[in-house]
């Protein structure tokens, strides 16, 4: 079976407090991988390992191995931009910069060297036509990004991601911020996605992790307790705990 | 007896209404009182001639320039210095002794009072530097005046500035110097702005570290080593030395006048800035 992300007894300390245990995870490229657990497990943590966003946090300890396409992702600075390239994340709330639509889109291929107009503007309609926005906003490329309803925001900064085009998509709890139907919207939105894409997404949602993965990881302090087919880890867990989780048992 | 709650209410909101529209009157009656005696004066000639007999005749045109010299260079020099000190405070190293000693250092510039500003560049820029009174020494030592306003205000703006905004610049594989000038510099672009118009008003306005520095000449400033009234220093001496109030008062309305007009042209492009990402 051939793996895109893969952690190796991968731990996390932020100071004396262990965030990551031992986690061993393996992620299938072109599916959705949902990593669920109570709140202060350490969804986000694990999701900050891949693309070495932890790293931005003073006091941060890791240990252990994280391999993408079967090579590890290194220390030190150099791979980092390219790390970051190939695995990229969309954040709780739609986080758009205090920018244009076209601005927030072409930050991305500006930041890797891309400034011609033709070429960036071509990205630019290519990432937006990636997250079905190009028929809604292609008259209001130059409208401020901040004005846009939530969902379209968070659409849009799915696009800005697409834009530097990424192998990888970790989403933390991407529809936390949205109603019910843009929520629904968004599931569409990532299914599409998952054809090209790798996802992996954190929820607290449990019928979301039904509804759009394949693979899920049930984690709870620090620890990955169960992985396993989305189907199984739902209707026959094989822990007491997970069972508890999943029955409703913990907030 | 106690007074009824109500009563409280109404007598503590007219006091505060009145403290306030007592704030405002003041500062009202002054610019009105300042712009009756002197609007009159202000005609053409006025803004576009040199003074003759010490400033009894003739006009501020020179004051004009020497003070749009000063201020200016002032806040060329001061701004990149300033909001490069605050980038580097907030973005490049974490708290610690230097930063609480770069802070601490700003806040005590802050405290000083202009006249010792003026010795200081009177005795650095003027004499050991060699400048002589002169629009650089001037616009030199208000610069090191306006620093700490530009740091802290500009430090504040960046502050402000989301997280969220430097995570996702991170996340796309940005380096921090892509972060910075391309999403927090633009998001605190409108404090930053803040922080270098109140400068600039301080600047146009400081008399005693000028006179220390850029001296008090008369004549049409040719370069920037030229020593140049300004216009505060101008309507200082004019009404400090009896020379004629009704100039006076007249070039103290230029000074109000042009203080307003960077106020609002500010004001303006702030809001275009600000707009541009709202
Ligand atoms: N920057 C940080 N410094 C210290 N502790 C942190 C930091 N971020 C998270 N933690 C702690 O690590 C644990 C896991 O956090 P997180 O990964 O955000 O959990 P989750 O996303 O599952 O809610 C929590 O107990 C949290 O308090
Ligand atoms: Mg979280």
């Amino acid at each position: 079976m051939e793996y895109k992300l893969r952690t190796e007894n991968l731990g996390l300390h932020y100071g004396d407090f262990c965030a990551l245990k031992d986690v061993n995870i393996s992620i299938r490229p072109q599916a959705i991988t949902a990593i669920i657990g109570p709140s202060g497990c350490g969804k986000s943590t694990l999701l900050r390992c891949f693309n070495r966003m932890n790293e931005l946090i003073a006091g941060v300890r890791t240990s252990g191995r994280i391999l993408l396409d079967g090579r590890a992702v290194h220390d030190g600075a150099a791979g980092l931009t390219q790390l970051r390239k190939r695995v990229g994340m969309v954040f709780q709330r739609p986080n758009p910069f205090p920018l244009s639509v076209f601005d927030n889109v072409a930050y991305g291929p500006r930041v890797h060297g891309m400034h011609k107009g033709a070429d960036l503007e071509a990205a630019v309609e290519k990432a937006l036509r990636a997250t079905a926005l190009w028929d809604a906003l292609k008259d209001k490329l130059r409208a401020p990004a901040l004005g846009l309803p939530a969902e379209q925001q968070q659409r849009l900064c799915i696009s800005r991601l697409a834009a530097v085009e990424p192998e990888v998509l970790l989403m933390d709890e991407p529809c936390s911020a949205l109603d019910p139907i843009a929520t629904e919207h968004i599931e569409e939105l990532m299914r599409e996605l998952a054809r090209r894409y790798t996802i992996v997404i954190v929820t607290h949602n449990m019928q979301q992790a039904a509804r759009v993965s394949s693979e899920t990881g049930f984690m709870l302090l620090g620890e990955l307790v169960e992985f396993g087919l989305t189907t199984a880890i739902f209707k026959n867990p094989s822990d007491k705990r997970t069972e508890d989780y999943v029955t409703g048992r913990y907030g | 007896m106690r007074a009824s709650p109500r009563l409280t209410q109404a007598a503590s909101l007219g006091l505060m209404w009145g403290l306030a529209a007592a704030t405002i009157g003041v500062l009202a009656f002054i610019i009105i009182y300042i712009l009756a005696h002197g609007l009159p004066h202000v005609t053409w000639g006025f803004l576009t001639e040199s003074p003759r007999s010490m400033g009894r005749e003739g006009g501020v045109l020179p004051m004009i320039v020497g003070t749009a010299w000063v201020a200016g260079l002032a806040v060329v020099i001061a701004a990149p210095v300033g909001v490069a000190t605050a980038i580097y405070l907030t973005e490049y190293t974490r708290e610690g002794r230097l930063t609480a000693v770069i802070r601490f250092g700003a806040d005590c510039l802050a405290g000083i009072p202009s006249i010792i500003f003026g010795l200081f560049g009177f005795v650095f820029f003027v004499i050991t530097l060699g400048m002589g009174l002169s629009i650089v020494s001037g616009a030199l030592t208000l610069a090191v005046m306006v620093l700490p306003t530009i740091i802290r205000t500009s430090e504040e703006a960046i502050r402000a500035v989301p997280q969220a905004y430097r995570d996702v610049s991170f996340g796309l594989g940005s380096t921090r110097w892509q972060m910075v000038t391309q999403v927090v510099l633009r998001s605190a672009l409108p404090g930053i702005g803040t922080g270098i118009v109140l400068s600039i008003g301080r600047s146009i306005s400081e008399t005693a570290a000028v006179m220390l520095t850029a001296g008090s000449a008369l004549g049409l400033p040719r370069t920037a080593f030229d020593s140049s009234r300004t216009l505060a220093l101008h309507f200082y001496t004019l009404s400090r030395e009896g020379i004629s109030m009704p100039n006076a008062y007249a070039t103290a309305s230029v000074l109000i006048l042009a203080i307003l007009a960077v106020n609002l042209s500010a004001y303006w492009l702030m809001r275009r800035l600000a707009a541009g990402g709202r």
